[in-house]
């Protein structure tokens, strides 16, 4: 699928729609104090954010945190209770989904099951008064590769090729935004796979704004230039998928996106650039850049994959974080990295209990469980979180985000 | 290292053990006497007798259909005859009724169709107020002694009207009434089976609120709103009770049948009933070979 | 074009979270007032208001000659009742024994083509509501020949002495099948059965087979798992097709015209007779109809109470 999607013609499909603003910067997606209320329930909580033009986008969060409910918001099949949208400089909020510039794919791929193939991609030119959509059909069946399918009905197409149809379907239409809803949950993993990588490849040939909704985590960070966690209707956090793994704003992200060890400290002092935390008897410090308070109560958090296990306190390289009265409760070969689970002496309320460890296999010493250990790791590989959050946010959540 | 190679050692001696001992005894299967065949079967063997059950009246009428009677009941066969099939519409007015139930049949059919298929969208797709109690109104009819929609409609159409003026458009009307909880159901299963994303799809593809009825709705309904119209057309042309009470003086083709049994059962009448059993076995039949072409075509 | 510009009219103020909201952006939807209406207006006028002037009628008196007048004749229901509770009483009994027979045949069917049917299903519940598409009348007078005194069926009855015993007991006449409350109900059952059947099966169809396995693997025996894992979960359809089919039984009599005889004479003909016999016996029969009416509607309003009105339809 390499052929070069800007070749295809754009026509005078567009136009029909409206106003589309091709120059940079004017078909930026922004959402101002969006919210959605169903009855007593709020499912959108005050959001405001811009999608600059062309980007990737990944909402990203757990089932019922409004994820979706935002972006039907965005193609028009959901009204606002308050809040405005707007295409560039064009207010979209109260325009109905078939006047919107803004096609999406839908979970279950929404294909007509009484229309064959050609007739699925040909839809929305249709609707559109364009008239001759062989061509454009055809090139765009070609893209996806289904050109011998065309007659086909969807019941008869395998669930990759319905996906691949989907996105067709509406790509076909240039759309200033295409919106993703969890497109491709119903595959297989190698399929999957796949699929993000030709989905990341479409969007930065085309250059279209890509907003894609999903509760994957891995599929989030591996698509997305920018992803906004979303948590019970409000954004947790905005940024790059390396800023919010390496720098979570709140535990939520900390535990959501991917795995960390999490301590309750007190700040003990703040000298230049380093922050000083006393956690349960323990000294440990981060960098002051990396910390989202300065004072009083503070959660300390460092990624598995950042901890090294030692059992001889002599062998540590100076300056690291150390925590003492480990012992080991399980030690998993993963093959790549060996993962290990150290129970440590504090209860629940002040930290993780049992703390992971996720050591490359590069052939140190395994540690069996019922090993007394020290966990060290480099000071900078410290984030800083407010001490009044809940420790556990986020984290049982992992089952589906790790999906 | 040594872990290993020893237990694969064990293995290979397991399966050696097993490939040299003897072949397992061929199992022993028990001869079942036909009592035990019917007891393992019995809940196929209870249909089939129920299924004969169900079709022994369709079967014997189209035997006697080709019947000569002695005397001037067809209820015993005398001797073979196509007398009756070359000549269907010998009796009476038989073929006249059977238009008028035809007639009747197809104006109620269109009726009750339009009325029942916008009134399903409009529960299956709303939400309102009135709903459980529009939803009773509906299931009553289906529910109802046909003796009392009928008894109740004549004493209005008595005392509106007069019973002079009772006829053919009276017949209509209260066929109408039953048929629509009927037309209701159906398409409001049909609705129901239909996946609510394909209205959201078109509408993000650009088609209007009629467009999107028009491309999408309609099309995938459609077999819920021909198989509730045929449904329709059956239920008219085969009343008798309702159409009894508001007849008037015209005759359908069931009050022939009823108001002749007590003089005679022409063999006519198993003629024409099978030829209504054909008509619809061969529509339906038609119907499954067209999908199952359709469906072998790709 | 120009970009357009966003301010159109005040938007509504950003409201912080607890404050009483602006108008909802809802608008009011007419559309399925609209769609019902006709029906709801046709079953209004020809189904409900008939039952009032039906009402009406019953204590009214007088002749087609005379006319007739609102008097509150009482007598009607009276009269009625005296000289027809008979068929009253076997209108509900045969009503009863045809219920009661429907689901012991109609549920075995039932469970056998939703369960055992296969790739077959649909073709088998075809041929199950397909023969009742060809008319019921000369299908029921197919029951004349096939419970004839000349027939097999009765040969193998009298061989095997089973009429002497049901004469005894008043289902049949002596030797005959036919004439007799056993062929009227024989009727009854056959031509209701598909309506028993039919929401059966809707249910039954629904219960997941991997339920049976469930049950299979803690212990229960087929009939055990029948009893306590399909039975319950079919009751919904179960309740449906008895309703479906008990109701309209109560006020079937084209059965016991065709296949009874004078002895067995239900309410429906009755009032058949009433009316259009005799023009004076147009209130009676009107206030025969109010009796079967209530008495169908007391069931039918316990059956909603029980079981929603969503189920319904």
């Amino acid at each position: 699928m390499v052929t070069n999607m800007a070749t295809i013609e754009t026509g005078a499909g567009i136009g029909a729609i409206g106003d589309t603003g091709g120059n940079a910067g004017g078909s930026d997606l922004r959402l101002e104090r969006v919210t959605k209320r169903f009855g007593a329930f709020t499912a959108v909580d005050d959001i405001s954010l811009t999608i600059p033009q062309g980007s990737f986008f990944a909402l990203l969060g757990a089932s019922g945190c409004g994820k979706t409910t935002t972006l039907r918001m965005v193609s028009g099949l959901e009204d606002p209770t308050h809040g405005r949208i707007f295409l560039g400089q064009r207010e979209v909020t109260d325009l109905k989904p078939y006047k919107r510039p803004v096609n999406t794919v839908f979970q279950n791929y929404a294909l007509f099951p009484h229309l064959d193939i050609f007739e699925n991609v040909a839809f929305g030119l249709r609707r559109r008064g364009i008239k001759d959509v062989k061509a454009q059909v055809e090139q765009m069946l070609d893209l996806v590769e289904l050109g011998h399918l065309a007659k086909r009905k969807p019941a008869q197409l395998s669930g990759g090729q319905q996906q691949r149809v989907a996105v067709a379907r509406a790509l076909i239409n240039q759309p200033q935004v295409l919106l993703l809803d969890e497109p491709l949950g119903a595959l297989d993993l190698k399929l999957r796979r796949q699929m993000q990588i030709e989905l990341k490849r479409i969007q930065t040939e085309v250059g279209l704004t890509f907003v894609h909704v999903t509760h994957d985590q891995e599929e989030a960070m591996t698509m997305a230039d920018t992803i906004a966690v979303m948590n019970s209707g409000r954004i947790e956090q905005l940024g790059s998928p390396a800023d919010l793994y390496e720098n979570p704003a709140s535990t939520f992200v900390a535990n959501f996106l991917g795995q960390s060890n999490l301590i309750i400290g007190e700040v003990t002092a703040k000298d230049g650039d380093t922050i000083s935390v006393d956690a349960q008897g323990q000294r440990l410090t981060l960098p002051a850049a990396r910390s989202r308070v300065d004072t009083g109560r503070i959660i300390a958090g460092v990624r598995p994959e950042k901890v090294s296990l030692a059992t001889d306190a002599a062998r540590i390289p100076s300056g690291h974080n150390v925590l003492t009265g480990g012992v080991v409760s399980d030690t998993s070969f993963i093959g790549v990295s060996t993962q290990y689970l150290v129970k440590m002496p504090w209860g629940p309320q002040v930290g993780c209990e049992e703390m992971s460890v996720f050591e490359q296999n590069t052939g140190r010493e395994i540690h069996r469980p019922g090993e007394p250990v020290l966990l060290h790791w480099d000071p900078a590989q410290t984030f800083g979180l407010d001490g009044a959050q809940d420790l556990d946010a986020g984290s049982d959540l992992d089952d589906e985000a790790a999906a | 290292m040594s872990a290993l190679t020893t237990s694969t050692a064990a293995a290979n001696r397991s399966t050696a053990a097993t490939v040299s001992g003897k072949a397992p005894a061929a199992r022993a299967t028990r001869r079942r006497s036909p009592l035990e065949w019917v007891r393992a079967h019995v809940l196929a063997t209870t249909s089939v007798l129920i299924f004969v059950f169900l079709l022994a009246p369709n079967v014997v009428m189209l035997v006697m259909s080709f019947n000569s009677p002695i005397g001037k009941y067809n209820y015993i066969w005398h001797q073979f005859s196509t007398d009756a099939w070359r000549h269907p519409c010998a009796v009476g007015d038989i073929c006249q009724h059977m238009g008028l139930s035809l007639e009747i049949g197809v104006v109620a059919m269109i009726g009750s169709t339009v009325l029942g298929t916008m009134a399903a969208f409009a529960m299956s797709r709303h939400r309102f107020r009135a709903r459980p109690a529009v939803n009773v109104l509906l299931f009553l009819p289906m529910a109802a002694p046909e003796i009392i929609m009928g008894a109740t409609l004549l004493t209005l159409f008595f005392s509106t009207i007069g019973s002079g003026s009772m006829g053919f458009w009276t017949i209509v009307i209260g066929h109408i009434m039953f048929c629509l909880s009927y037309v209701v159901v159906t398409v409001k299963s049909r609705l129901a089976g239909m996946d609510p994303t394909l209205e959201k799809a078109a509408q993000d593809l650009y088609a209007t609120p009629r467009q999107t009825f028009m491309k999408v709705t309609l099309p995938l309904v459609a077999p819920g709103i021909l198989a509730a119209a045929l449904l329709s057309f059956a239920l008219s042309v085969d009343d008798y009770i309702v159409t009894k009470y508001t007849a008037g003086d015209q005759i359908t083709f069931p009050l022939y049948v009823y108001g002749a049994v007590q003089r005679s059962v022409p063999t006519q009448i198993d003629v024409i009933g099978s030829m209504m059993m054909l008509v619809t076995m061969t529509g339906i039949a038609g119907m499954l070979v067209v999908g199952r072409l359709r469906a072998r075509r790709r | 074009m120009s970009a357009q510009t966003v301010n159109v009219g005040v938007p509504p103020a950003p409201q912080p979270i607890g404050e009483p909201e602006p108008a909802p952006r809802r608008k009011r939807n007419r559309l399925p007032y609209l769609l019902l209406a006709p029906t709801v207006l046709w079953l209004v006028i020809f189904f409900v208001v008939p039952i009032f002037t039906s009402v009406s009628a019953s204590v009214q008196e007088g002749s087609l000659d005379q006319g007739y007048t609102l008097t509150w004749h009482w007598a009607n229901f009276s009269d009625g009742w005296s000289q027809y509770n008979g068929q009253f009483g076997r209108s509900l009994l045969f009503a009863f024994l045809c219920t009661v027979f429907c689901l012991l045949m109609g549920y075995p069917l039932a469970y056998f083509i939703a369960f055992k049917g296969g790739k077959w299903k649909t073709l088998l519940m075809a041929l199950v509501i397909v023969p009742s598409f060809t008319s019921f009348l000369i299908r029921t007078i197919a029951w004349k020949t096939i419970l004839s005194d000349n027939g097999v069926v009765v040969h193998i009855l009298n061989d095997l002495h089973i009429l002497n015993f049901t004469s005894a007991i008043g289902f049949t006449v002596g030797n005959h099948v036919l004439a007799s409350p056993a062929a009227v109900v024989c009727g009854m059952v056959y031509n209701f059965l598909p309506f028993t059947v039919l929401p059966l099966y809707t249910s039954l169809e629904k219960i997941d087979p991997r339920l049976h396995e469930a049950g299979a693997d803690l212990y229960c025996s087929s009939l055990t798992t029948w009893r306590r894992v399909t039975l319950p979960l079919s009751m919904p359809g179960v309740v449906g097709g008895t309703l479906l089919t008990f109701i309209p039984a109560v006020g079937d009599y084209v059965n016991a015209q065709l296949l009874g005889n004078p002895n067995t004479l239900v309410i429906g003909q009755s009032i058949e007779h009433e009316f259009l016999q005799d023009s004076t016996g147009y209130p009676v029969a009107s206030a025969l109809s109010v009796i079967l009416m209530a008495a169908t509607l007391a069931i039918v309003l316990v059956y909603v109470k029980r079981a929603g009105t969503e189920d319904l339809l």
